[in-house]
């Protein structure tokens, strides 16, 4: 963490065309730069304009988390801007020299930047503060900057920052440690309720996705690999496709047998979307498929069902399991779960714009692109290691996302653009089908859990394990496959074990909202739910019994799971719920609490029963995240991560045969619908310690909750997602 | 390539194209219009919506051959000029959208459920809305934004009538 402090040790101010005003960061070295692949560093600067417009940079992609919004919020709190001055513009290039970081993931953007963003609202509030004294012949001590003004309370006069701003650029940047950021009590935007600074762009229609992207001469592409993961191209009858109406030209690509590059295909340009699409129902391709995928999930699954208690990988062993387990005096309780594949379902499709010019006359070569992406610079790591493009040769506009949830954070889809534009010698949009999204995705793995918990006579929980069959793409154990020593009960449990199996699976997995929190907290904390039930124990009370002292269980890391923060969201969650309240018949109350993301959830989801037809009509959640930003965007972040929670886990199921996803569209993959979505009450408790993000958190504990309150109506417990699988309609 | 004719936003289009392409694609790729999102592609997930002489449609299956010489109203064509659509406003104050892809789509639906029901019920809407996908969830905030707008619509008749009252009393 200190690293990310020290190096941006000043910040610099530089003059824009029009005497603007400039905040930006500090260089970070390269090699600074290559040592924190996948860190954050950001990059917002401050520019105000001759017309009283403050011009807040943006440099986090933005997909529906929100952040586009709260970052800027951040800086114009410490920068005493009125909200209504600001305009938020995305970083116009890739460029972390410039910028830092730009990218987005993990729920990590808002602590990343946290800090960051305060700083540079504060220097450039300083400087402002500097010129005035100038402007005034006050003293600095005796001013104060709000309203988008600097303002003289003793004698009432004031300027605003746009008359300031010549001058301010002027000033000596503050020195960081010089900085003093506001109190919490003294903020009048932070904590606010702000619409999405671009809500007027997306209500007309003119919000500028990846997909809208237009460019003068542009071709409309479509690429079509092997349904199965690795096949090869032989032949294809490009001949024919090529007279199709519409189409301008087809090849056979050849791909590097990288997934996450490109693989084998044929590329097909056109006039229009329609038309490319439309082409390639006529296509003929014979795939080698002699080293593709063969993947079958019933061969998982029955793989699966036959694994004993312990794994052949251990990464987890603390204290003294087996003791526990073999003690007569305790009761060992053993349940095996499943969570099936799952696709990321972004409404947006895949697509990316690019306009690759070759060099001409000793030129170099030039690479346009629009990419809806979570990470640019990934992008641009790419383009240079794969096209020997330096940053200097890319112009790259980062598109807003409509949707990515991990999805856009690999380059196939950009590659694939560029390929054909390289051999159309125009400027590509390809789009991907719906059924392409659905076929050639990184899925969210499914897998299964084997897990065992020992009860002491007392009803205490002495141990506990956990057993994880999961995939293995190109037998290499994926990274969000278990166990993670960091989840909720390994992390507080004096006696615990977490093994791993892994089975051969070659379709590609990949991060999908929450990695390993959203299917692990489902069968973790359903598993506590039957834990508690046989020990004749309360869930709640048990849940606070194993949390044990308030402390932080990782000392010193304050993104580690605190126990008394986890307790604060349990006991609220309870609280607003009116937990162990009586219910009328078929109707009943799940009790679920997860940490991941740095966040502590609880949730507890009511739901009733009529035959086999499941409602979940409301969910209750507490949510300690710190101090919250922008409270509608947290709101809703909550309330959505609950609501796609309960899609996955009501009918969501991706399965494939012979190394095909059978699954092609919607028909076969619900997403929950307005009608079946239930009402979700958020409670925050705002504990003062730095925000942390919320595009994630929210969902894992919802599975549990809805099964545990499942089991309290029925007696029967869900061991299996999706609920459709389990014979309930939803 | 036939060629066809329609009145997008109340401006005659020529538009030429194959017969069965569908209306989305025309409207996005021949017409320029991009509100109108692609999302599915088989009528399942209400990004395409559009009005056909006020009528929701998915514009995504509807060959353009069979809606020659129709009125379009896409996403684009909402507002009255400079002034939003009630649904529109109410949107951005209630901060309805996440990532805002489908919202075009749930607009419009909306937008023809307003139309034929100025007061709809909670069963109303699932009924006009469930065609209407939202990955992000924000199902919550679209109930009450269009409940929100429709108390809109209903202030405005109430004012709209007191005034012809009082024309008539006049």
């Amino acid at each position: 963490m200190n690293t990310m402090v020290t190096r941006r040790g000043f910040l610099k101010a530089t003059s824009i065309a029009g005497g603007g005003f400039v905040l930006g960061l500090p260089l970070v070295s390269s090699a600074m730069e290559a040592s924190l692949v996948g860190s954050a560093e950001l990059n917002a600067y401050v520019q105000v304009r001759d017309d009283g417009k403050i011009i807040i940079y943006s440099g986090s992609p933005e997909m529906g988390q929100g952040i586009k919004t709260s970052l800027p919020m951040i800086v114009a709190e410490e920068l005493g801007a009125n909200w209504d001055d600001v305009v938020v513009v995305q970083t116009p290039e890739v460029d972390t020299e410039r910028y830092g970081g730009q990218w987005t993931g993990g729920s990590f953007t808002l602590y990343l930047n946290w800090n960051l963003m305060r700083e540079m609202g504060a220097s450039a509030r300083d400087m402002f503060i500097a010129a005035a004294a100038i402007a005034m012949e006050v003293p600095k001590e005796e001013l104060k900057a709000e309203d988008s003004r600097v303002v003289h309370a003793k004698t009432g006069e004031s300027r605003t920052f746009a008359e300031l701003a010549t001058l301010a650029q002027r000033q000596p940047i503050p020195n960081k440690e010089s900085l003093v950021f506001k109190d919490r009590d003294d903020y009048r935007i932070l904590g606010k309720s702000i619409s999405q600074v671009d809500s007027l762009e997306i209500v007309t229609g003119v919000g500028d996705f990846g997909i809208d992207t237009k460019v003068t001469d542009m071709l409309y592409g479509s690429y079509e690999k092997c349904p199965a993961v690795g096949g090869k191209i032989v032949s294809a009858n490009i001949d024919e496709i090529k007279k199709l109406p519409g189409v301008v030209d087809a090849w056979i690509v050849k791909g590097n047998g990288n997934v996450r590059e490109l693989m084998d295909g044929v590329g097909i340009v056109g006039t229009d979307t329609w038309s490319v699409f439309k082409a390639r129902e006529s296509l003929e391709i014979e795939w080698d498929e002699s080293n593709a995928s063969k993947d079958s999930w019933t061969a998982f699954a029955e793989f699966a069902s036959k694994v004993g208690d312990t794994g052949d990988k251990v990464p987890i062993h603390v204290g003294d399991v087996d003791a526990a387990f073999n003690d007569a005096d305790n009761k060992v309780i053993s349940s095996f779960y499943e969570f099936p594949y799952v696709t990321h379902m972004c409404l947006e499709p895949m697509n990316c714009t690019a306009d690759y010019r070759p060099g001409a006359g000793g030129a170099k070569d030039h690479l346009e692109v629009w990419i809806p992406t979570q990470n640019g610079p990934r992008f641009q790591e790419m383009a240079k290691n794969r096209y020997g493009l330096e940053k200097d040769q890319l112009s790259i506009h980062v598109k807003r996302m409509g949707g990515s949830f991990g999805r856009r954070t690999s380059n196939e889809y950009v590659i694939e653009a560029i390929e054909l534009s390289k051999l159309a010698g125009k400027p590509v949009k390809l789009t991907w089908t719906r059924e392409d999204n659905i076929r050639y995705d990184f899925l969210r793995e499914g897998g299964f859990n084997r897990l065992r918990a020992a009860i002491t006579p007392d009803g205490k929980v002495a141990a506990f394990e956990e057993h994880t069959v999961g995939p293995a793409p190109g037998g290499e154990s994926s990274r969000f496959n278990g166990p993670n020593p960091g989840a909720f009960p390994f992390n507080t449990m004096e006696h615990v074990r977490g093994s791993l199996t892994n089975y051969r699976m070659d379709t590609p997995v990949g991060p999908w909202r929450a990695p390993y929190s959203n299917t692990h907290a489902f069968t973790s904390q359903a598993f506590l739910h039957e834990v508690a039930t046989e020990a004749g124990r309360d869930h709640v009370e048990l849940l606070i019994e194993m949390m044990g002292e308030p402390r932080w269980l990782d000392d010193g890391n304050w993104r580690s799971m605190n126990t008394e923060r986890a307790v604060g969201v349990i006991k609220l969650a309870a609280e607003k719920s009116g937990w162990g309240r009586e219910m009328p018949e078929g109707r009943g109350l799940g009790f679920a609490f997860y940490f991941c993301h740095a966040a502590h959830v609880a949730e507890v989801a009511e739901v009733s029963i009529k035959g086999d037809q499941v409602t979940l009509h409301k969910v209750i959640a507490a949510v300690d995240v710190g101090p919250i930003i922008n409270r509608s965007g947290a709101i809703s972040q909550v309330q959505g991560s609950i609501i796609d929670g309960y899609s996955a886990m009501a009918g969501q199921k991706i399965t494939m045969e012979n190394g095909r996803v059978e699954q092609t569209n919607l028909d076969q993959y619900p997403v929950l619908r307005i009608d079946q979505a239930p009402e979700v009450d958020v409670h925050f408790i705002e504990s003062d310690f730095d925000p942390t993000g919320l595009g994630e958190p929210a969902l894992p504990p919802l599975a549990p909750a809805v099964a545990n309150a499942i089991y309290a109506i029925t007696g029967k417990r869900v061991r299996k997602m999706p609920l459709t699988d389990e014979g309930y309609r939803v | 390539m036939p060629k066809y004719t329609l009145e997008i936003n109340g401006e005659r289009t020529a538009i030429d194209a194959a017969a069965d392409m569908p209306l989305l694609w025309a409207i996005r790729d021949k017409a320029g219009l991009t509100g109108t999102k692609f999302g599915c592609g088989i009528g399942q997930c209400g990004a395409c919506t559009v009005h056909i002489n006020g009528a929701p449609v998915r514009s995504c299956l509807l060959p353009i051959s069979a809606v020659d010489g129709s009125q379009v109203t896409t996403i684009e064509g909402l507002a009255d000029s400079d002034q939003l659509h009630v649904l529109q406003q109410v949107w951005i104050d209630q901060d309805v959208a996440q990532c805002g892809y489908c919202q075009a789509g749930q607009i419009m639906s909306a937008a023809a459920l307003l139309n034929q029901k100025p007061k709809p019920t909670d069963d109303d809407i699932d009924n006009a809305m469930s065609g209407n996908y939202c990955r992000c969830g924000t199902y919550i905030r679209i109930r009450k934004a269009i409940h929100t707008a429709a108390s809109f619509y209903d202030a405005a008749d109430k004012a709209s009538s007191a005034s012809n009252e009082q024309e008539a009393q006049a």
